[in-house]
Order: C-alpha cells, then sequence, then structure tokens
C-alpha cells in the first residue's frame, strides 16, 4: 500500500475496465452513452489542488443559483403578460393571487441580487489568485462572457415587471446606447423597436431575458469544460506537482462545497425572508409612467459602479465608453500582467494594487449611489483614474520586474509534510 | 524619474478634477421634521399582523378610503388571508357593482362582484378621478405603504397630522387642508378620521388614533400581503439549514481530520 508506483497514476484504464466489466443496466447504458462513467470521472474522481479555499466554493453555488434561477423563471414567465398594459398587473398577480407566487418571485428576486454577488467574488477571486493567467485564459474569457450575459439578463429581467424603476432605468440606458458615435440611433431603434419604450420593447426584452438565460446555461458548460481541462488554480498559484498535492472531488471538496453552500443558503434565506426590502427598490412598485420622472432614477446596486463611471465622465459617450471599457479591460488582462507569479501572496505591489481596485471598483459604486454629486464627482473620477491606470498602466509596467516572494516547492511542501 | 511621474501625473489630474467640479448644489431642500415612531406589531423582521385590527382596518378602507382611493391590485378573496370568511367575502363583493357587458342593445350594464373581482374603482379612470378631485387624482393604496420609506408611520402621521382650525399664520387655500406631516403643510384630502365615525363590532373604542393604526396596519398589510407566512416559514426554513449546516460541518471535518492518512487510497502516492 505504501510501494511507490513509478508510473504516472493513469486514469483512463481503470475507468474503461469498469465500464466493460459490469453486466446491469447502468454499465448498459454506460457502454453506449458515458454518462455515469463521465460524472465519475469529472466530479468523484477529479483531482484538485489540496488547498483550496473557501472562495473556491463561488463556483458551486454559482451552478445552484443558475438553476434556481432557471426553475423559478420558468415558472414565472407562465403566469406573465408582456404588455405594457399588463405587465405590472400580472407581476401583482404572481405576488398576490397565484398560489406560492410570491415565494417564487421572493426566490427570484434574490436570486438576481445574490447571484451577481457571488459572481462579483468570484471574478474577484480570479483576479487576486491570478486565475486568468496561462493556461487558463479561456477560462478566464468565458468568465467574462457569463458576466456579461448574467448583466444583460439582469438588466432585462429588472424591466419585466414594468414599474416606475423599470421603466425609467430601461429610459437611461437606451438614451445612452444612442450616444454611441455613428451607431447611436439605429442600436437605440434596435433596443426599443419603436419611438418610445412601449409593447414592443417589453416583448423584445421578455424574450431576451429568456433566450439569454439558456445562452448562458450553454456557455457555462463551456466555462466548466475549461475548468476541467486546465484545473483548478488554487491561492498560492503553483500547479500541483505530483499526487500528493491534491486530493480527489469526493468526498473532499463535495463536503466543503456543501458547508458553503448551505452558510449562502442561509444568508439567501434570511435576505429574503427576513429584510426582502433591502434587496427592492420601492419607486417600482408604481406602475411604470412615461409623463412623471421619478425624483431620482438609480440602478439595481450591481450595476452602481458602471453608472458612477458613466456619471463621473464629462461627455456622454465617453461615460459609456468608460463604462464599456471597464469590462472590456478585463478581458485584456491575461496579456496585460506578464509576471510568471500567478498568486498575489507573493507580489506584494500587485497585491497592494488588485486590493486597490476594489475599493475604487466600492468607490465607484458608491459615487454612482450619491449621483456624482459635490465631492463625489472627484472619488467618481479619482477611482475611474486609478481603475483603469492600475489596469493600463501599472500593471504592465510593474508585473515585469517587480520582486516577487519566493514561491514554495509543491503544495504540500507550503502546507507542511503530511506524516 | 519614471515612478514620480505617474504620481504627478496624477496629483496634477487631481487638480483639475477638483477645479471642474460644478458649482452648484442640488441638495432638495424639504423641511420635512422626522416621522415620529409608532410601535407597530409588524416591524422588525420577526413581526406579524395584528388579524383583528387588520379587520377593523378593513371596515374603514371599506367604509370611509374606498370612496376615493382605490385597492386595484387586490381581490375580494384576498381578505382570506386577513380571517374573513368565504361566505362573508362572497356577500361584501355581492354587494359591489360593476360594470357588466353591454346588453343586446348596447346599453351599459351593472353586475354584483363576484369574489375573484379584483377591488371596485372609485372612479372610472385617472382623468375623471382628476377631474373630479380638484386636479389630482387619490392614488391608489394597493402598495401605499410600500412605495413610502417609513410607509407606515409616515401615514399614521399624515392621517392624525390635521390641524382644524388651521395655526394662525399659515396659508389658507381653498380646497387644502393643514397637515403637519406633509410637505408645505397643505394636503388636498380632507381629514378622513374623525373620533367615533365609525362603529367596531368588536367593541374597541373607536379613536381617531385607533382608526388611523388599524387602517395603517390593514394597508401595510396590503402592501406587504404575505409577512405573516413569510416569517414564519423564513423561521422554519433557517432552522432547518442551520440542522443541515451542523451535519454538513461534522461530516466535513470528518472527512477532511487525515486527508493524507496511510492506506487512505484516494490520496496515496
Amino acid at each position: 500500500m505504501t510501494a511507490k508506483n513509478p508510473t504516472p497514476p493513469e486514469r483512463a484504464l481503470p475507468e474503461q475496465t469498469d465500464r466493460n466489466a459490469g453486466q446491469g443496466l447502468a454499465s448498459w447504458l454506460d457502454q453506449r452513452l458515458p454518462l455515469i462513467s463521465f460524472m465519475r470521472a469529472e466530479y468523484i474522481d477529479f483531482r484538485l489542488p489540496r488547498n483550496l479555499n473557501w472562495l473556491w466554493n463561488f463556483g458551486a453555488i454559482l451552478s445552484v443559483v443558475l438553476v434556481l434561477m432557471l426553475a423559478t423563471g420558468v415558472f414565472l414567465a407562465m403566469n406573465y403578460t408582456p404588455t405594457s398594459t399588463g405587465a405590472f398587473a400580472s407581476v401583482e398577480a404572481i405576488d398576490r393571487q397565484l398560489a406560492g407566487g410570491w415565494l417564487l418571485r421572493a426566490m427570484h428576486m434574490t436570486g438576481a441580487n445574490l447571484f451577481l454577488a457571488a459572481l462579483y467574488i468570484h471574478l474577484f477571486r480570479g483576479l487576486y489568485y491570478g486565475s486568468y493567467k496561462n493556461p487558463r485564459e479561456i477560462l478566464w474569457l468565458t468568465g467574462l462572457l457569463l458576466l456579461l450575459m448574467i448583466m444583460a439578463t439582469a438588466f432585462a429581467g429588472y424591466i419585466l415587471p414594468w414599474g416606475q424603476m423599470s421603466y425609467w432605468g430601461a429610459d437611461v440606458i437606451t438614451r445612452a446606447v444612442g450616444a454611441v458615435p455613428f451607431l447611436g440611433a439605429s442600436l437605440e431603434h434596435v433596443l426599443t423597436g419603436s419611438d418610445h419604450l412601449g409593447d414592443i420593447f417589453l416583448h423584445r426584452f421578455f424574450v431576451l431575458h429568456f433566450v439569454m438565460a439558456f445562452l448562458v446555461v450553454g456557455v457555462v458548460g463551456l466555462h466548466v469544460l475549461a475548468l476541467h481541462i486546465s484545473g483548478s488554480n488554487n491561492p498560492l498559484g503553483i500547479e500541483p506537482k505530483s499526487r500528493a498535492d491534491t486530493l480527489p472531488f469526493h468526498p473532499y471538496y463535495t463536503t466543503k462545497d456543501l458547508v458553503g453552500l448551505l452558510v449562502f443558503a442561509m444568508i439567501f434565506a434570511a435576505l429574503m425572508f427576513f429584510w426582502p426590502g433591502l434587496l427592492t427598490e420601492p419607486d417600482n412598485y408604481l406602475p411604470a409612467d412615461p409623463l412623471h420622472t421619478p425624483a431620482e432614477i438609480q440602478p439595481e446596486w450591481y450595476f452602481l459602479p458602471f453608472y458612477g463611471l458613466l456619471q463621473s465622465v464629462p461627455s456622454k459617450s465617453g461615460g459609456l465608453f468608460a463604462a464599456a471599457a471597464s469590462l472590456l479591460v478585463l478581458f485584456a488582462l491575461p496579456w496585460l500582467d506578464r509576471s510568471p507569479v500567478r498568486s498575489m501572496r507573493f507580489r506584494p505591489l500587485c497585491r497592494a494594487g488588485v486590493l486597490g481596485v476594489a475599493v475604487a471598483f466600492t468607490a465607484l459604486a458608491l459615487a454612482g449611489k450619491h449621483h456624482a454629486e459635490g465631492g463625489w464627482l472627484v472619488v467618481g473620477r479619482l477611482a475611474a483614474l486609478y481603475y483603469f491606470g492600475y489596469f493600463l498602466v501599472l500593471l504592465p509596467l510593474v508585473s515585469r520586474r517587480e520582486k516577487t516572494r519566493p514561491l514554495p516547492a509543491s503544495i504540500t511542501a507550503a502546507q507542511g509534510e503530511p506524516s | 524619474m519614471t515612478r514620480s511621474i505617474p504620481k504627478r501625473f496624477l496629483a496634477g489630474l487631481g487638480v483639475l478634477l477638483g477645479l471642474a467640479l460644478p458649482q452648484t448644489d442640488r441638495a432638495r431642500a424639504e423641511t420635512t421634521q422626522p416621522l415620529p415612531h409608532q410601535h407597530w406589531d409588524f416591524e422588525g423582521p420577526f413581526g406579524q399582523y395584528n388579524q383583528k385590527s387588520l379587520q377593523r382596518g378593513f371596515l374603514i378602507y371599506d367604509h370611509i378610503c374606498s370612496n376615493c382611493h382605490g385597492l386595484s391590485n387586490l381581490t375580494y378573496n384576498d381578505l382570506l388571508d386577513i380571517g374573513l370568511n368565504s361566505q362573508d367575502i362572497a356577500a361584501l363583493a355581492h354587494s359591489k357593482m360593476l360594470a357588466g357587458p353591454p346588453d343586446t342593445t348596447g346599453q351599459p350594464t351593472q353586475r354584483p362582484a363576484l369574489p375573484d373581482d379584483h377591488f371596485r374603482a372609485p372612479f372610472p379612470s385617472d382623468a375623471i378621478a382628476a377631474a373630479m378631485m380638484g386636479g389630482v387624482a387619490p392614488p391608489d393604496q394597493s402598495r401605499m405603504v410600500a412605495i413610502h420609506s417609513n410607509g407606515p408611520d409616515w401615514l399614521y402621521a399624515v392621517l392624525t397630522g390635521y390641524k382644524i382650525p388651521s395655526p394662525p399664520g399659515a396659508p389658507v387655500v381653498p380646497g387644502k387642508f393643514y397637515n403637519t406631516a406633509v410637505n408645505g403643510h397643505l394636503i388636498g384630502m380632507p381629514p378622513p378620521l374623525m373620533d367615533g365615525m365609525i362603529q367596531y363590532p368588536d367593541g374597541t373604542p373607536s379613536t381617531l388614533a385607533q382608526q388611523a393604526r388599524d387602517i395603517t396596519e390593514f394597508l401595510a398589510w396590503a402592501s406587504d400581503p404575505h409577512r405573516n407566512a413569510r416569517t414564519r416559514i423564513g423561521l422554519w426554513c433557517m432552522l432547518y439549514l442551520a440542522f443541515m449546516l451542523v451535519l454538513a460541518m461534522a461530516w466535513k471535518h470528518r472527512i477532511w481530520k487525515k486527508p493524507d492518512k496511510p492506506g487512505n487510497a484516494e490520496t496515496e502516492q
């Protein structure tokens, strides 16, 4: 049992024999469509670095929230009317008269908020531990694509109840799109479908919301596929060197993910059942009224950083460009950061820099919340400068010549030799 | 050298940005004093509505508010939630006349409401309501408490905030009433409640303050009708999740105790 095996462990061989050995229905199926061996290989035997911390729970959490969003969303859609005269009343009817409808809707609304929250944490974890670096560039790019798709889906979904904030939020965004140089007017027309926000627009965004939700599932498939090819990064940012550096998915990470999921579920339930007001905008319980602009138009909290950028830049199309660039710059990150060291644990300068990005992102959100008025305009502009300055100037310069701390020889070496 | 340039650059930009600050301050000059806080049965994360108060509140809505204010998103059957029974609801609905289909000669007809019908609207349309009520349609009350910040305290303050006659020196505007709880202290709605203007069947003294409390509780329920079920289900759900979490933590702890134990086939080298 303790004898060393000189040849590297082979994964394909035992599966092959397993697959051909059995006589039952399971093995009959598996010989024709190897679903069972696939699940066994990717979710039971699949080996992960042994030092993953709690931030690595968010992948599993996001998958579960996505399933919850689809499951509740399908039933909400069955009771929703995508017309400008019927939408608000149909959502009220879901909330008031449909049996259990209030719970479905509460789950979907809380889910949307916590989906974005978990996504931001998941993204920042990748940023901090260098999960975007070789060989995980495609993993990073598909993840960013998912972020964009989920933001579009969330925006479309927020329009559907057709309350005051739905309408005026959509108004702000379609007008902002209209400010795109050259293409603006055409793009705005593609979004709205007519010269005002009405039935065509609402129906378009209902279909968009629905279609995007299922496209997200497809891209999640690509994201997970890329993950299972490159393997997970880890807090040390060094590749596992031997089998001892890794642990099988089951039972180690199934149990750890389960604990993380349950903690997340408790936060979810507490918000949904006891503090629902934290996640809802009261003005959206007023039906959309094109003749009355609300005193204060504010997007959902998860769009505030981009709203802050939009308002901090002194030109309409410039603000729009900055908001779009803040996301697009992340796509270039694997090529902007040339350091061979992944984890910020060993990069003191960039560590401070990337924590600064989190601060700048939060500051932009606060500036957006305060409409970049007074001192918040200065805060917003400095944060915007820092955000882009870090990714486009500091990181490319520093990553080439920074003095990194020495990397451990292996994951096990860093944890202390097991007896 | 190369390190100091970005710093100087940033400092310069900071100065420029400071100069670019807009000179106008858009602080809204609202002069409302903070609302006095009332104790409500339903406040806090675990609060529950008081059924008796909800039923008294509905009585006030039905006799007073509903003359001008709609509750358009509710159906009569929704009143099952506040403890009315099906027969009472059917009888109540039957007493309300709604517009029916036109008859064979094309004349408009009326029909009694059914329990599944939405609450009868006091006016045929908002435009007609505005024309009849001095220019502004009385707002619908379905989500009234939810859309005001601090809704219950606000509504209670408005209902109890009338001063008649208005204090000396206050502007007198025809068709407006002096109320300490609204901006500008003038409101179009005449004082809706009075001591003893309604008789409660449960014998509760019908003071203005009591009426204001009951109608506020009822309209808070209308804005958030599932609060009682939500907090009750929420508590059980949290208990269940906590129990599962303890089990999952114990399992995880056991699995992770010795991932490198010799003889553990999963991890041996």
